[in-house]
């Protein structure tokens, strides 16, 4: 209490510097994992659409079975951040395109039944053809998990959100790779000439990488104001971080080829920039609600909100 | 501009599906009478029976009168409680009161805020169950059986209205007594406001009511008056229950022009699309890249 | 008013919509200066001064509507030669004995004379004009801390705001009355609207807002030692016989008819057992044998003079001022009745209180036998209020009170049944008073509630036959007629409780007569006679309330005329004429002797004809108008040194003023408040409020912790730096800082603080006894209180730094 040394004489900014927004109520790890989850699933069904039908085999069961476990881990983790998980089916009471929540629940919906379909039929055999079929329409409905987050986000009155919105699809979407590739690093085994899978993974690594960090450095530079919390503070500590790990893997992805080791190391250090670029979205987000001059600075700035 | 998502809107009721639905009903909110006694806040959370806080929990805030903070879950009025002095005292016959010459005019603004009911509401767009939903009368309602507390809504107030409550893991938030007003009541805080700073009504009359009253005091020599979130055509498509303050709105924690945030959603769709063709592509050309080839 | 009526605050705020001026005095900016026009900082206790120095404004400025004043005042009678004035006095007027603290006022009565055109200076105008000359501009700057423009402000907005065409109201509640010099506020303002015609008249007069809800009722049917219903006297041991007891009240004006009110409230209370020959068993009533009042009977309870008590509605161990001495009280007596809805502090003090910690109090040794009894609160019973605006309002039961609880009416009914069935056959003479009390109501329900109309009816009245009155004019002396409140009698007029009307404004004129019913007779403004020249012309079309009509020969209006309706104006009373009869066409304040408005008041004041500024008991400063220091009549209790400091403020030990008051959010001692998680939550600790300077000189923090210490005690509260709190500088140079405290915290309830009345010393106004719990002098320190024993180490500090002994008694055990 001792904080305040006088009922404040109101300032032109805030109301006693409280906030104007309420701070997003979603929590770590539960979104972050789910973000990062779910946007590896999309990338790797992709990815394992494109093995599938360019024949490399081993690359794809290894792109459906990370398709799966991250839909099936993200779901978990999107239920468990609900308040009323028990209460998750009602997310597909209805589907609404006003709602990127809706539309996520139902792509996701989609997406984990075609990518268990299709990881189903390559481990078992039975069906193949269904399962085949299966991956490519998860291949359709992968881009757009992954990206849609971007959307989830953005469509919030969070201003470092919000202003975000062009960018942050660009950050999932660069995010999705580096987790697809690198997940694909990990399950596919190098053979002396490199393992046909691995040289894919290892480029969608490494676009992933770039596209992530490109986004990234425009959220961070290029969006106005609403780019600092990505700066400073905690989601700007977390970006850095995840910066460092995502480049560093990208380096370490680059003797992947060569070296199982690198392979192990690189998919670990992209699975975490991903992941730590994931809480920096989520923490930039939270401290650009808790502070009423992002708020009042952007809307300032931009009467009849003619930003955009 | 003027998609379904964004401008003005002549029937909110009938563009949510309505069919000859009553006029729309709203809060005008006149902040100049307000006595600050909170009659509102009690009235509110005596009617919809909002959880009562552990009596241990209670804390002086050391903000002026205020210790109720913000509006929450179980906060669905709050009053705010401005102290202000300012260097030049108001001209004799004005709105509130100040100290007379010499020393600094005094100023003691007191506001109940609610939620807005806004014309484009964003919880109730964003709501992946359609728990929010928008009534006959216009307002905004939480059905808290539908509800599943994904807390999306939380995120997408711009007015950092609606909240999730901890132990129920629901949102909430003001219905404009939409069981009152069902039974013909007017919203048990509007009844209890013992000036009238709280007028409930057909949001068109009030508007009308709003626009004389800002005159008149216009015409006192108060300048500082303005009306907020009246305008069909700002940002979120005028407010339900809008506002007649003295100062400028973030003063009282209000955002200065706020914008739902769906008004971009064609255009993020677009930005996630175009994102998702790029990552395909880029997908493909790891693949092109040496793929070509054999043994790669 | 905002703050604590905010209800009524509504009509102010329409008020101003509408154009009228709206000017708050207080020492603080509160809710109510918020929408105010303007607010005038005041040093607490400073009134008469400001309210002296407009009415001496209005008469050196000519402003006074000399027609009104002439025709409706005693401004032309002329005085004694031998009054003397506090001006001539030294601060005190003629008749004073320093021994008993007492006046005599038999100098102070007029000669009979009249002086019509107001020039005899020793008419009651000139006199006022001199006592006033010394209340300047000046002098309010130098003794109130209010700057000239202030003043000029309030000054002008009065003036322009009284006339013919508008007029002025004043609004006052315990800012006012709660000061030794309380009555006199009152009285100043009431010199104010007198000289400027806003009596008797709409939008003018002097409105008491009331406090807890039927507040009003309780003065009209009191609960007051010193009252009967109606306003009628206590009989006093001398008075031994009616006739003897009626001299007390004049015989001119309506008071005349002071016997049919006595004898019908006998007859209402003892029925046939009331007699001619037995002066209507006027004896069965106990006498006044001096000071009955709460904070003497709190000394006698200190002194084990008191053996049993009855607390009904009230939370003396919080809510009364010298809290800590309310608590040592009761814990010396043997049986403690406390009916009230929650488990308050004056229940639980002997378990609770802070005089545990001090050692003064023993929990084992306190042998006070505590009965609670619950009582079912106003939604739970059907009954009337009574509002500020002498309103009656029935409410009826909205729901049963739960468990035990049961209406006061209930309690009191039964236990009154019950004790007459004890006494039944008793021969003893001094049981004859119960046994003949008429206590037969009609009895509802399975818990045999006695029905609340009929005691209402009881109230209004019966005639002969046992027919309900239509009003007081129907009250006879020679007890065919019964009333339990002559002012209320009307009430159900025509057999139909009129209190229950509850027809829509928008169906009705705009006085709105038909809903509740006001006393008396349904008049909503008093003395409204006033709002028509002496010929009987409204005063102006705008202002028109009431008139005389020509062609009916009646007085008539919008409102139920305050006067005999057909008494004309050119009416001239006979010589020796008694009653109604004594008073003029011309006379409007019927309830006075000689009716007309008392610009000096000869009699019925015990602290002088005329408002004069003394200090408050304790007061940081020496009185610079008089050399009486503080009010020469006021009760200070000497013989505890602990309810006065008596080196007052003259002591730099407790430099800055305490001034106590309401929050919206609470009521009173917190028993309906404090329990109640809505209200607690809204307000959940104590504070005190002062100002940014003041915090910056003691190191006082923003929601840090501050100890409040006076002569009576130290408590502790979160601290609010606030700009709403002023220092006011006088123009000596000193700064007098105002500590502010809103009193509604205790050791029960949901939300617990220190009990600020614990600072408060018995100090009392002398007509009406009214603590002084608007101001004391206090020293502020950073930081917490000592807890134990420690506290009254720090407090006896201080007395001394002050020149006082310790706390007297000392630690004490229980009433062992
Ligand atoms: N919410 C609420 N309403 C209530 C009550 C309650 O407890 N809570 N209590 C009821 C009761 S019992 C009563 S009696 C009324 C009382 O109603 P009020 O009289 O309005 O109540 P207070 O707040 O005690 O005092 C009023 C003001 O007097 C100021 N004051 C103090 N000293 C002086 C002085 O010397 N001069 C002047 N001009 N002002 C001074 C104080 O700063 C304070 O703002 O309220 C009734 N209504
Ligand atoms: N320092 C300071 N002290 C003050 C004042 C101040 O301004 N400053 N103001 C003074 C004034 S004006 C007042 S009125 C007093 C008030 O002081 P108190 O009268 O002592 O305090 P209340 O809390 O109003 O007590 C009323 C009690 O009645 C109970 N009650 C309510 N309804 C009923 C009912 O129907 N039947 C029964 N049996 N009980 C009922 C309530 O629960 C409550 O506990 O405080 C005085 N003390
Ligand atoms: S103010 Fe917020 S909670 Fe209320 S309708 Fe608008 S968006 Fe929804
Ligand atoms: S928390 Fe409930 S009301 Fe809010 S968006 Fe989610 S489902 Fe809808
Ligand atoms: S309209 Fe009803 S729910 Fe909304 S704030 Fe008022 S009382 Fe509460
Ligand atoms: S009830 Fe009315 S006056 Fe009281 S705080 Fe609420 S809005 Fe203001
Ligand atoms: S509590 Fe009752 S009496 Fe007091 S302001 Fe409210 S309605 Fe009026
Ligand atoms: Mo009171």
């Amino acid at each position: 209490m001792a904080e305040v040394r006088q009922v404040p004489e109101a300032s032109f900014t805030s109301y006693y510097g409280r906030p104007i927004l309420k701070p997003a109520k979603w929590r770590e790890p539960h979104l972050p994992a789910y973000l990062f989850l779910g946007e590896m699933s999309g990338a790797a069904a992709v990815l394992a659409a494109i093995a599938s039908a360019s024949g490399q085999r081993g690359l794809a069961r290894a792109g459906r079975l990370a398709a799966v476990a991250g839909a099936a881990g993200g779901a978990g983790f999107l239920t468990a951040e609900l308040g009323r998980p028990e209460r998750f089916l009602n997310m597909l009471r209805v589907a609404k395109p006003t709602s990127p929540m809706s539309v996520g629940a139902w792509l996701l919906a989609a997406h984990s039944g075609l990518v268990s379909v299709a990881a189903a039929s390559d481990l078992t055999g039975v069906m193949p053809g269904v399962g085949e079929a299966a991956g490519r329409a998860a291949a359709v409905t992968g881009p757009l998990l992954a990206t849609y987050p971007g959307v989830l986000l953005a469509n919030t009155a969070v201003p470092a959100w919000h202003s975000a919105y062009r960018e942050l699809p660009m950050l999932f979407a660069g995010g999705a790779m580096t987790a697809a590739g690198a997940a694909a690093l990990a399950i596919t085994r190098p053979g002396p000439d490199g393992p046909p899978g691995t040289g894919p993974a290892q480029r969608v690594a490494l676009l992933g990488a770039v596209l992530e960090s490109a986004a990234g450095f425009a959220i961070e530079r290029l969006i106005g104001p609403e780019g600092e919390p990505y700066r400073q503070g905690d989601g700007g500590r977390m970006l850095r971080v995840a910066r460092a790990m995502t480049l560093a893997g990208a380096g370490a992805a680059l003797t992947a080829r060569r070296s199982r080791a690198g392979a192990i190391t690189a998919a670990a250090l992209l699975t975490g920039g991903g992941l730590a670029a994931k809480f920096a979205v989520l923490r930039a987000g939270v401290a650009s609600a808790s502070d009423p001059k992002y708020v009042v600075a952007q809307q300032r700035a931009t009467p009849g909100g003619a930003r955009p | 501009m003027g998609n379904r998502l964004f401008g003005p809107l002549a029937d909110v009721a009938a563009d949510a599906g309505y069919t000859e639905p009553p006029r729309r009903m709203g809060f005008f909110t006149d902040t100049s009478v307000c006595i600050g006694c909170k009659a509102c806040e009690v009235a509110c959370k005596e009617w919809n029976a909002l959880p009562e806080p552990d009596a241990g929990m209670m804390a002086l805030t050391g903000m002026s009168y205020d210790n109720t903070v913000e509006l929450g879950a179980n906060s669905w009025r709050h009053v705010a409680f401005i102290e202000q002095e300012r260097p030049v005292p108001a001209p004799a016959g004005n709105g509130n009161g100040h100290a007379g010459a010499g020393a600094g005019a005094q100023r003691w603004l007191m506001a109940s805020d609610v939620c807005k009911h806004c014309t484009h509401a964003a919880c109730l767009d964003v709501c992946p169950t359609g728990a929010l939903v928008r009534t006959e009368f216009g307002s905004v309602v939480v059905q808290s059986d539908v509800c599943n507390g994904c807390a999306y809504c939380v995120s997408a107030c711009p007015f950092g209205v609606i909240d999730r409550r901890e132990d129920d893991g629901r949102a909430w938030k003001c219905t404009l007594c939409y069981d009152r007003l069902r039974g013909g009541l007017e919203p048990a805080c509007a009844k209890a406001c013992p000036t009238d700073s709280i007028q409930f009504g057909p949001l068109d009359e009030l508007r009308e009511a709003a626009a004389v009253r800002l005159a008149d005091l216009h015409a006192s020599g108060e300048t500082g008056a303005r009306l907020y979130g009246h305008d069909p055509s700002d940002g979120i498509g005028g407010a339900g229950a809008f506002f007649l303050l003295l100062d400028e709105p973030e003063i009282y924690g209000l955002p200065p022009d706020p914008v739902v945030t769906t008004r971009d959603l064609p255009a993020m769709w677009r930005w996630a699309g175009a994102a998702a063709a790029v990552m395909v592509a880029g997908i493909g050309m790891a693949f092109a890249g040496r793929s070509a080839r054999p043994g790669g | 008013m905002a703050e604590c009526h905010p209800v009524a605050f509504g009509w102010v705020v329409e008020a101003k919509r509408r154009g009228a001026t709206v000017l708050h005095l207080d020492p603080r900016f509160t809710r109510t200066s918020a929408l105010a026009d303007h607010h005038i900082p005041v040093r607490v206790g400073g009134d008469i001064v400001l309210l002296g120095a407009l009415v001496n404004h209005v008469l050196s400025g000519r402003h006074e509507f000399r027609e009104y004043v002439s025709a409706y005042t005693n401004a032309a009678d002329i005085l004694p030669e031998d009054f003397t004035d506090t001006e001539d006095g030294a601060g005190l007027f003629s008749g004073y004995d320093p021994g008993s603290r007492r006046y005599d006022n038999t100098t102070w009565q007029p000669t009979g004379e009249r002086d019509e055109t107001l020039e005899h200076p020793r008419c009651v105008f000139q006199v006022l004009k001199r006592h006033f000359a010394r209340y300047t501009p000046e002098l309010v700057e130098a003794v109130c801390g209010v700057s000239r423009q202030d003043f000029a402000l309030l000054a002008d907005a009065l003036v322009a705001g009284s006339g013919r065409e508008r007029t002025t109201v004043w609004v006052y509640a315990v800012g006012w009355t709660q000061h030794t010099t309380g009555v006199q506020h009152i009285r100043t303002a009431a010199i104010l609207q007198l000289l400027l015609g806003n009596m008797g008249r709409p939008g003018g007069g002097i409105m008491a807002l009331r406090g807890h809800a039927s507040i009003q009722g309780s003065t009209d049917i009191p609960t007051l030692f010193d009252l009967l219903p109606g306003y009628l006297p206590m009989p006093r041991v001398e008075d031994d016989s009616l006739k003897a007891y009626l001299t007390r009240l004049p015989d001119t004006g309506f008071w005349g008819l002071k016997d049919a009110y006595t004898v019908s409230l006998l007859k209402a209370w003892f029925g046939d057992a009331a007699t001619a020959e037995n002066d209507y068993c006027l004896d069965y009533l106990p006498r006044l044998s001096g000071d009955h009042g709460t904070y003497s009977t709190v000394l006698d309870m200190i002194e084990g003079k008191v053996s049993g008590y009855f607390l009904w509605g009230q939370n003396p161990a919080v809510g009364s001022a010298g809290s800590r001495l309310q608590r040592l009280g009761l814990a010396k007596l043997d049986w403690l009745v406390v009916r009230d809805l929650a488990l308050i502090e004056s229940a639980t003090f002997w378990q609770d209180s802070n005089e545990i910690a001090t050692g003064e109090l023993d929990p084992t040794r306190c042998a006070t036998e505590v009965f609670f009894l619950p009582a079912a609160a106003h939604v739970e019973k059907e009954g009337s209020f009574t509002n500020t605006q002498r309103m009656l309002q029935w409410h009826d039961k909205a729901v049963d009170p739960p468990g035990d609880a049961r209406s006061d009416l209930w309690f009191i009914y039964h236990l009154g049944k019950r004790i007459r069935a004890k006494l039944a056959g008793s021969t003893d003479d001094r049981d004859r008073p119960l046994l003949d009390l008429t206590w037969t109501y009609p009895e509802e329900g399975e818990d045999a509630e006695p029905n609340a109309e009929a005691v209402l009816r009881e109230v209004n009245g019966y005639g002969p036959g046992g027919r309900l009155l239509n009003g007081f004019t129907e009250l006879a002396a020679d007890g065919s007629t019964s009333c339990g409140a002559w002012i209320y009698s009307g009430c159900f007029a025509g057999g139909v409780n009129q209190t229950a009307r509850r027809k829509p404004h928008t169906e009705q004129s705009w006085v709105a007569p038909e809903w509740g019913w006001a006393w008396p007779a349904n008049r909503r403004i008093l003395y409204n006679r006033a709002s028509a020249d002496p010929q009987g012309r409204p005063w102006s079309e705008k202002k028109a309330y009431v008139w005389w009509d020509e062609q009916a020969s009646q007085w008539t209006g919008h409102d139920v005329p305050d006067f005999e309706r057909a008494k004309p104006p050119g009416f001239r009373p006979e010589r020796g004429a008694s009653g109604p009869a004594a008073l003029a066409g011309t006379d409007p304040f019927i309830m006075l002797a000689d009716g007309r408005g008392h610009l000096f008041v000869p009699s019925g004041l015990a602290d002088g004809p005329l408002p004069a500024h003394y200090e408050p008991a304790e007061s940081p400063v020496r009185n610079s108008v008089y050399g009486q220091d503080d009010s020469p009549v006021s009760k200070l209790y000497p013989d505890h040194a602990i309810t006065h400091d008596q080196v007052g403020g003259h002591s730099a030990a407790y430099p800055c003023v305490v001034t106590t008051y309401r929050l919206t959010e609470h009521h009173t001692a917190g028993g309906m408040s404090r329990t109640l998680s809505r209200l607690s939550e809204l307000q959940p600790e104590l504070f005190c409020e002062i100002s940014p300077a003041l915090a910056a000189d003691r190191g006082l923090e923003n929601g840090g912790w501050a100890t409040i210490i006076t002569a009576r005690s130290a408590i502790e509260a979160r601290v609010l730096v606030t700009r709403r709190v002023r220092p006011l500088r006088l123009s000596d140079g000193s700064v007098i800082h105002h500590v502010g405290l809103p009193y509604h915290w205790g050791t029960a309830g949901l939300v617990r603080g220190d009990t600020v009345n614990d600072l408060l010393p018995f100090a009392v106004d002398p007509n009406v006894l009214i603590q002084e719990s608007k101001v004391a002098t206090c020293q502020i320190v950073a930081g917490r209180r000592p807890r134990g024993p420690a506290l009254t180490v720090l407090v006896n500090e201080h007395r001394r730094a002050a020149g006082l002994g310790d706390l007297p008694g000392g630690p004490e055990r229980g009433n062992g």
